[in-house]
């Protein structure tokens, strides 16, 4: 995974509440089997109307998304994360996630980064007065810089420490693979296997 | 001082404690690595997740807890032909190799089995209390009626539970969700869907976000399996990860000689742990919500979230009236994409289409009570009704009971097992502007095709609503 330390990109507000990852990419773009390719999927039904945000030249190359309250409920598909990357965002700015998009976004190192509400409104009209202005994510200091604006977000710890470090999870849960092995070891007879 | 049930499943499969090594502090809360005892795989969330193992030459390291089957994208019509679509045809055919490939278990298309992952576990017996099971779909929650610890996962963390069989997590706060009535039943008409669906009205789609729900109460004690499930299968709506019920005398009997369940010596200590499966009398959850399950009356969706529902005796309601902001723009929203007008009966609300199936109500007791209503009835001209068992098995039952019959013979559409319309990966879905009752998950814009409309309902107001052909309750058709 690319670590994550601060990125400045184009702040592109997304007015809206409970964004669910149906949304961010439908399920017809959920057909591919490789890692690539979903920046054609994100959004696309919302795309599909002129005046929505991305369609704006200003906004067009946005890679710093600031969204309404509960971003990413519903399915599970981390093509929604897949495809919020593969279009060129690198930061999500919600005052609140769903817990399995923040997950997801967190393994691939999009930053999912929570903000007060009130902040997410200031942060919304500093971006529509000033079209195409950027923002700047700072994981280190945990702040969004505005114009003249800074806030502070929220993210848990973990996942900061492995997004600053760009570490992958799955090497990290290795390192304990003497006690995964005791841990099988020690597991009743009577679980299933869908073997026998 | 005692623990829930999340906490006692939880503890269980601890493999390593989170912070518990020196270096560990570095990471600030680090998470709990959890092993996890059944790995259930589809087409969808699973091509990347292989190509990661074999990218970095690792091993899939417990192919005797994972199991897969074919559900998200499978025709439900014409199954012994070539898949028509050739996308959808390529993910299956991969899905196929790679099970080949790493020894796992499928159950692919025209077997009895498939169906979609979440009838498959329990129909097989392999979901079982006590269990951490994960799948990468959202409505893994499911499992949780089984009192297991069942939740969704990305395909990354497909990828880590196939290398690993863990999952690094970190704690969840819990919610009692307390359903009671005077005497355990619920009122005629109500079902567990109409339960479930008042409560993501109530508490919002991201109220339990961060939370593992705790299904309890005299109403949840006296529920089949089935209708368990169907609660625990949309905790995800409400924004929880997992939703739980204790296991108890229900459980085990349906527990009892399906293939995958203990049987003998093994069954008498995996009653051991699972009759130890309750929340302590002294332990406490972060959060209760109560439920009076007396005034409860069939509830359905009006808007384009889980959360946007209302007794189906009510009216489309007034955005102007809402005062929260937040809502009031939802729900304006969620009309214009609707084509509603406020202050319309949800009675008066026509439909094109009713979609009884999907993990939430695609399994035998739903298809029973939705053949109840339409026997001796016809399903309303100009209205199309799908009707897809939740897997082969169901449908085999199905037909065992004529219930297919009393489908067809209504004028519905007996289809093959698969996830369907509920989300539309197939050709089954809605054109744009058409307008659905569904016993699904989600009326999210465009979930059941594109521009399509969708009423989340009980099958009980599937079946009224397609008698009637508008949004309708069994006791609307005496």
């Amino acid at each position: 995974m690319k670590a994550f330390t601060r990125h400045t990109g184009v702040g592109v507000p997304l007015r809206c509440s409970d964004v669910d990852t149906d949304q961010i990419i439908p399920a017809a773009y959920l057909k591919g089997v490789s890692r690539t390719g979903f920046q054609d999927g994100l959004f696309a039904a919302w795309r599909a109307r002129e005046d929505f945000v991305l369609n704006h030249d200003a906004y067009r190359n946005g890679s710093v998304l600031v969204a309404g309250p509960d971003f990413g409920t519903g399915s599970s598909r981390e093509h929604a994360v897949w495809a919020l990357l593969d279009y060129g965002f690198r930061a999500v700015i919600s005052p609140r996630f769903g817990d399995i998009f923040r997950g997801n976004a967190g393994k691939q190192g999009l930053l999912a980064a929570q903000c007060e509400r009130a902040d997410v409104e200031a942060l919304w009209d500093v971006l529509e007065t000033g079209p195409g202005s950027e923002v700047t994510v700072d994981l280190v200091e945990q702040t969004v810089r505005a114009k003249d604006l800074t806030v502070d977000f929220t993210i848990d710890g973990y996942t900061r420490w492995r997004l600053l470090e760009g570490l992958d999870d799955i090497a990290l849960s290795l390192r304990h693979a003497r006690q995964i092995d005791a841990f099988e070891a020690q597991r009743p007879s009577w679980l299933p296997t869908t073997t026998t | 001082m005692g623990r829930t049930l999340a906490a006692k499943v939880w503890d269980a499969h601890v493999v390593h404690r989170g912070g518990s090594d020196p270096d560990d502090d570095l990471r600030g809360a680090a998470p709990d690595l959890l092993y996890i005892d059944l790995h259930l795989v589809h087409e969808v969330t699973s091509p990347q997740a292989f190509d990661g193992l074999r990218l970095a030459a690792r091993r899939l390291r417990r192919p005797d807890l994972t199991i897969a089957t074919e559900d998200h994208n499978v025709p439900t019509t014409d199954i012994e032909l070539p898949i028509a679509d050739a996308v959808s045809r390529t993910q299956m055919e991969t899905l196929r190799r790679n099970c080949a490939e790493f020894g796992v278990r499928l159950h692919p298309m025209g077997d009895l089995e498939q169906g979609i992952v979440h009838v498959m576990g329990p129909q097989l017996g392999l979901t079982q209390p006590g269990m951490t099971v994960v799948c990468g779909d959202s409505h893994t929650s499911t499992h949780g009626a089984f009192g297991a610890l069942a939740f969704g996962i990305g395909t990354s963390e497909v990828e880590h539970v196939l290398a690993t069989q863990t999952l690094p997590l970190r704690p969840f706060k819990t919610m009692a969700v307390i359903v009671q009535s005077r005497d355990g039943t619920l009122p005629t008409g109500v079902t567990s869907k109409d339960i479930i669906l008042a409560v993501i009205a109530r508490i919002g789609t991201g109220g339990a976000a961060g939370y593992i729900l705790e299904y309890r109460g005299n109403v949840i004690e006296q529920l089949s399996m089935e209708a368990r499930m169907t609660i625990c299968n949309m905790s995800i709506e409400a924004g929880a990860r997992a939703g739980m019920i204790a296991p108890d005398a229900t459980t085990f009997a349906y527990l009892a000689g399906r293939p995958h369940a203990p049987a003998g010596a093994q069954w008498d200590a995996a009653m051991r742990y699972w009759s130890g499966l309750h929340t302590d009398a002294d332990a406490t959850f972060d959060v209760q919500v109560h439920v009076d399950a007396d005034a409860l009356t069939p509830f359905v969706t009006w808007g384009t979230n889980p959360g946007q529902g209302l007794p189906l005796s009510e009216r489309v309601p007034d955005p102007e009236q809402m005062s929260d902001e937040g809502e009031r723009c939802a729900a304006r929203k969620a009309l214009a994409y609707m084509g509603l007008q406020p202050g319309t009966p949800l009675r008066e609300i026509a439909v094109d289409t009713v979609f009884l199936g999907s993990c939430t109500n695609g399994r035998i007791e739903d298809l029973r009570a939705a053949a109840a209503v339409l026997a001796g009835r016809q399903v309303r001209e100009g209205v199309r009704m799908l009707v897809v068992p939740g897997s082969m098995r169901v449908r085999a039952q199905a037909e065992a009971e004529g219930l297919h019959e009393v489908f067809t013979a209504a004028g519905a559409q007996w289809r093959s097992a698969g996830c369907s319309m509920c989300l539309g990966m197939n050709s089954d879905q809605l054109a744009a502007g058409e307008r659905c009752a569904s016993t699904s998950n989600r009326n999210f814009e465009g979930r059941q095709g594109t521009g399509g409309r969708t009423h989340l309902v009980s099958p009980l107001v599937a079946a009224a609503t397609a008698i009637r052909g508008t949004l309708s309750s069994p006791t609307d058709l005496n």
